[in-house]
């Protein structure tokens, strides 16, 4: 356990300067806030209207399916390293998590979600 | 163990801070013309301002301490550069580089504003068109010269 | 030497055109001529179409102020044939063409070429902007170069070279698209209304 001790005050050192110098600055730095300096930045010129448009689901899409791709390398991680301990009903315990995750994967392709063209034409 | 003295250097709190604001002025990106050339090459490997604390040039006036009025300002552009000023947090320095930004240099003309400072306070004026990125060193080696000067309190 | 030899393309510009008046002017660096404002679309529609000439790009649209001399302004137009480049069938030989229109001082309108060459849009506002030519039929007339709201046409010989003016510093925070669409239509308004002080605004 004495192993953890050096890392441990290594974390609070770390976490104590960032916090420390957020709070220092506080006092220190100088505050005039105005209407101009909390203004939208749009290189200089004025912004036009606001800024709330509908997004395309396509983004949402691929950003939930890369979550759920990178658990799954998350989990092949330690599986990886404990390979020999875990033998052959490991292996194939590992495979069927595999081909549970890769039919969705197939599912979600052919579903059309990475076409990004917006062709119609399928 | 022996005696060792342990140096310790005193200072103030005010000389602390600025050290730490001087030695590390970031410039926004404000090349408007030929001098932004200059400015291009003082930050590159020859002449390297990166030594004297200006690392990077940051693209949002948000995250910078230093507007650098690279070239002549046309009068379609001064209230982009009173905007783009506004938007910079304290502490905040310009310099005025060159010929047309200082007084309008050659352009005395309807659309090129004689002089940067009817728009924004200037710190430090750099002469030349365009200076040589030395010239634009020594103006902020000076720029660093007057932080040293300025109080804390500000 | 470069080619300055106008006379082939005004003879097929006569000929297509038989009511303009086009002539070939003196040049060094590319064949030019003048021709007429009222035949002006219909003479570069032939020279963009007709297969013998093919100047299917436009490079510039300019203009320049001889202030004593009238009419004043002449409005320059410099046409390109990009030959084998860029043939509809045959090609026709790759060159330039200066084409300069010449326009009264008190009557400044010209026909606008957007119809013909898309391109013309921003350097015909370019032209309304410092000179203070008026393109009927343009789209979008409005100031592109001085400030929105500047008044005067700088390059023209009668305008101050220097003005001891403070500069505006002062923008708005916030447009809604409302304020923003209206600023365009009041841009437009102007150019509109210079239109109607100077004559009718043709058919």
């Amino acid at each position: 356990m004495e192993g953890f001790l050096p890392i441990l005050i290594m974390i609070a050192l770390g976490i104590g300067f960032a916090a420390g110098n957020v709070f220092l600055s506080q006092f220190v730095g100088p505050s005039k806030p105005s209407p101009e300096k909390s203004a939208q930045y749009e290189c200089g010129m004025p912004p036009v209207g606001d800024a709330r448009q509908r997004q395309s689901i396509k983004f949402y899409l691929v950003a939930m399916i890369f979550l759920l791709f990178d658990i799954e390398v998350a989990f092949l991680y330690p599986w990886a390293i404990a390979f020999r301990d875990l033998g052959i009903i490991g292996y194939w315990q590992i495979v069927t998590f595999f081909l549970l995750l890769v039919t969705g994967y197939i599912y979600v392709w052919r579903k059309g979600v990475f076409d990004w063209s917006g062709d119609r034409s399928r | 163990m022996a005696d060792i003295e342990i140096p310790v250097l005193t200072t103030t709190v005010e000389k602390m801070v600025q050290w730490a604001r001087r030695s590390a002025i970031w410039p926004v990106t404000f090349g408007l013309a030929c001098c932004a050339i200059e400015m291009m090459a003082m930050s590159c490997g020859r002449y390297d301002i990166a030594r004297f604390g200006a690392e990077v040039f940051r693209g949002s006036p948000r995250q910078s301490d230093l507007m650098v009025i690279a070239g002549r300002l046309s009068r379609k552009m001064a209230p982009v550069l009173r905007r783009i000023y506004d938007q910079m947090p304290e502490p905040k320095w310009v310099i005025s580089m060159g010929a047309c930004a200082s007084c309008g240099g050659v352009f005395d003309n309807y659309a090129i504003v004689q002089g940067v400072d009817q728009i924004v306070p200037i710190d430090v004026y750099v002469p030349g068109c365009p200076p040589r990125p030395e010239a634009l060193i020594y103006g902020i080696v000076q720029l660093q010269r007057k932080i040293d000067k300025q109080r804390m309190s500000a | 030497m470069p080619d300055t030899d106008a006379s082939p393309v005004v003879d097929i510009l006569r000929a297509a055109v038989p009511g303009a008046t086009i002539e070939a002017l003196p040049s060094v660096d590319m064949p030019a001529i003048v021709i007429d404002r009222e035949h002006a679309l219909e003479t570069l529609t032939v020279a963009r179409d007709h297969a013998l000439l093919q100047f299917a790009l436009l490079s510039d649209v300019t203009a320049l102020d001889r202030l004593p001399v009238e009419p004043r302004f002449e409005v320059v137009y410099h046409l390109v044939c990009l030959g084998e480049a860029f043939a509809t069938g045959t090609p026709a030989p790759a060159r330039r063409l200066r084409v300069k229109v010449r326009v009264p001082g008190e009557d400044p309108r010209v026909t606008s070429l957007v119809s013909i060459y898309p391109g013309a849009n921003w350097p015909e506002r370019e032209v309304f902007d410092l000179f203070g030519i008026l393109f009927e039929h343009h789209p979008d007339l409005r100031r592109i170069l001085t400030p929105e709201d500047w008044t005067g046409h700088p390059l023209r010989k009668d305008y101050p070279v220097q003005i001891r003016k403070t500069a505006q510093s002062w923008e708005p925070i916030q447009l809604s698209v409302e304020e923003f669409a209206e600023n365009i239509r009041r841009q437009r308004a102007v150019s509109e209304g210079l239109a109607r002080e100077s004559g009718p605004l043709g058919e």
